[in-house]
């Protein structure tokens, strides 16, 4: 736990540094963005990654915080701080009500996927013809720069915001990893039964991973709307936030405390770095996008923070 | 035997389909006693224990533990209540390392982790397992998996351990090993004195360890007492080794 600790604090001191000594915009954003990812990946990771269990529909708790902040201030008048405690609940208590639905009746692997996927759809159907969330036009959050109001003139305040809730993430993996709910969790992930017939109740461990996954998607999605301003059901619920969760856990290394960070940082550079170089070719980027994917899914099949067993072992095998 | 019997079963039953797996099946297991429950490969042993651990709910009957009516429990609840099982095909969180495997068994009832943690290394030792604790469990050897399959029940510190085929898949030697590992989890005062039930195909071991053998074929309980009175069964000899064997046999050593 001690060295857990010691690397997060170091992570969280070096990102301070490096957003205060920064000075260009692009800069500044693309740390914004890059932490942002991070806090998707690692959301998904707590239930994905420590839990075995993987949702193809985390947009879901991602949209109900994004919706629940802005109705919360727009239509409840409530201060976008206290908007942001209740986003939280809110994507939280979703999660377990998908837990407790889909755990109850012992849904796993492809199908609890499914179920996850079909519920982020309907709440996008929902979220489109419901009035209060502003239909198919979204909800625009008027701009009112203040600390207060949770807006800020510079992408450094928002930097604050995001890295405080990465960190937490990271505190509570920390945790997982060392702590008698984790062990659990990582038994139910690992072998069922056999947790079970040690005195495991998968269904309420499961349960707790799904809540405290949801709760960190909602705090993404809440943040989200605070930084754009903007929210549509496409956004709030489609796919792509999705997948942005579960590629960059997948990518950097599922079940391990950096290896979302890493995920995240690395997806997003390509990304970035793919549409910077070939942005003229409409579609190309996400061409090198899916390739490289398809690539380290292939030959490392533990992410990029199991690349060095994953390669001894090819190098072994190779020989063998 | 004043003593209230630590699991009683009271006519279990259960079928697949048209396969009637358990039939009627009551015996009562003593506590501070090492049982075990022997027959022909497909007889319902394995069945049954998921009936008394609840990871099967039995059709009709009764399954009592430590007084309390268990009849169809979670398996969970039943492990908080004291009765752990193994399984015969090894079920070990492979992702982990063996001290770590051990850890969640002890978790049961020991909610900080370094205590936990300590708790596996003397189990570990217990069985044997202590040169291997920091190996992923996925490195062990057979041999090896059973002894953690064993030591994360037992670090659940059991009242009734229901071993399922710990011997299965050993080589003579590693047999010789581990026969006093299973006795000394009964005679293990410091323990509490675990209570032992086990399916057992090594008739060497159920000899040398069980002090009661109940016999189950096709699903039903066909013969109960001491090794030695099983063994000379005509039923449980023809239960093995076909019809009209048991005949045979006297005749020859007649």
């Amino acid at each position: 736990m001690g060295r857990d600790l010691a690397t997060i604090a170091a992570f969280a001191a070096a990102v301070g540094a490096l957003t205060w000594a920064l000075d260009s915009g692009v800069w500044l954003t693309f740390v914004m963005l890059a932490l942002y990812a991070t806090l998707l990946a690692q959301a998904w990771n707590i239930l994905g990654g420590y839990g075995g269990q993987f949702s193809f529909g985390h947009a879901l708790f991602f949209g109900c915080g994004a919706y629940v902040q802005a109705i919360a201030q727009l239509q409840g008048g409530l201060n976008a701080w206290v908007a942001l405690g209740l986003a939280v609940a809110v994507a939280g208590a979703v999660g377990s009500f998908v837990g407790a639905l889909s755990f109850r009746y012992g849904l796993k692997g492809s199908y609890f996927a499914l179920v996850t996927l079909a519920f982020a759809e309907v709440f996008r159907i929902l979220a489109v013809s419901a009035s209060f969330t502003g239909g198919g036009v979204g909800l625009m959050l008027p701009l009112q720069e203040s600390v207060a109001n949770l807006q800020f003139g510079s992408r450094k305040g928002y930097i604050g915001v995001v890295l405080g809730f990465v960190v937490a993430a990271l505190l509570v993996t920390a945790w997982l990893r060392h702590s008698r709910f984790g062990a659990q969790l990582q038994a139910v992930r690992d072998n069922e039964d056999a947790a079970r017939a040690v005195g495991v109740d998968p269904y309420r461990t499961k349960l707790g991973a799904i809540t405290l996954s949801a709760a960190f998607m909602g705090a993404a999605g809440a943040f989200y709307l605070q930084v754009f301003q903007y929210i549509d059901p496409g956004i709030a619920f489609g796919p792509h936030v999705s997948v942005e969760a579960l590629v960059g856990a997948i990518v950097g290394g599922m079940g391990t405390l950096w290896g979302p960070v890493l995920g995240a940082l690395v997806l997003h550079l390509l990304a970035d770095l793919t549409r910077n170089l070939f942005g003229q070719l409409p579609g190309l980027n996400m061409v090198i996008y899916g390739a490289v994917l398809v690539l380290i899914v292939m030959f490392l099949p533990r992410g990029l923070s199991g690349m060095g067993r994953s390669v001894r072992e090819l190098w072994r095998r190779g020989r063998g | 035997m004043a003593e209230r019997a630590l699991l009683e079963l009271h006519g279990v039953s259960i079928a697949f389909g048209g396969l009637r797996a358990v039939q009627d099946v009551s015996f009562a297991v003593q506590p501070g006693t090492l049982s075990a429950l022997i027959g022909p490969n497909g007889a319902g042993k394995t069945t049954l224990f998921a009936l008394m651990s609840g990871f099967l709910k039995p059709a009709s009957g009764r399954v009592v533990f430590d007084g309390v009516d268990i009849t169809g429990r979670a398996p969970h609840l039943n492990a908080r209540a004291g009765m752990t099982r193994t399984f015969q095909i090894v079920q070990p969180f492979a992702a982990q390392t063996v001290r770590e495997n051990i850890a969640v068994g002890a978790h049961l009832h020991e909610p900080r982790r370094a205590a936990a943690l300590a708790a596996a290394e003397r189990v570990a030792q217990q069985v044997g397992l202590a040169p291997q604790l920091d190996k992923p469990a996925a490195d062990l050897t057979v041999a090896g998996r059973k002894r953690l399959e064993l030591a994360r029940a037992l670090a659940t510190r059991p009242k009734l351990l229901l071993l399922d085929e710990v011997l299965a898949g050993l080589n003579p030697q590693e047999i010789a090993e581990m026969i006093p590992v299973v006795r000394s989890i009964v005679a293990d005062g410091a323990h509490g004195g675990v209570t032992v039930l086990m399916i057992e195909h090594v008739m060497q071991a159920v000899m040398n360890l069980a002090e009661q053998v109940w016999v189950l074929a096709q699903g039903q309980l066909i013969a109960s007492g001491t090794p030695a009175q099983v063994t000379a069964d005509d039923r449980v000899i023809e239960a093995y080794l076909g019809h009209g064997t048991a005949a045979r046999l006297r005749g020859a050593t007649a």
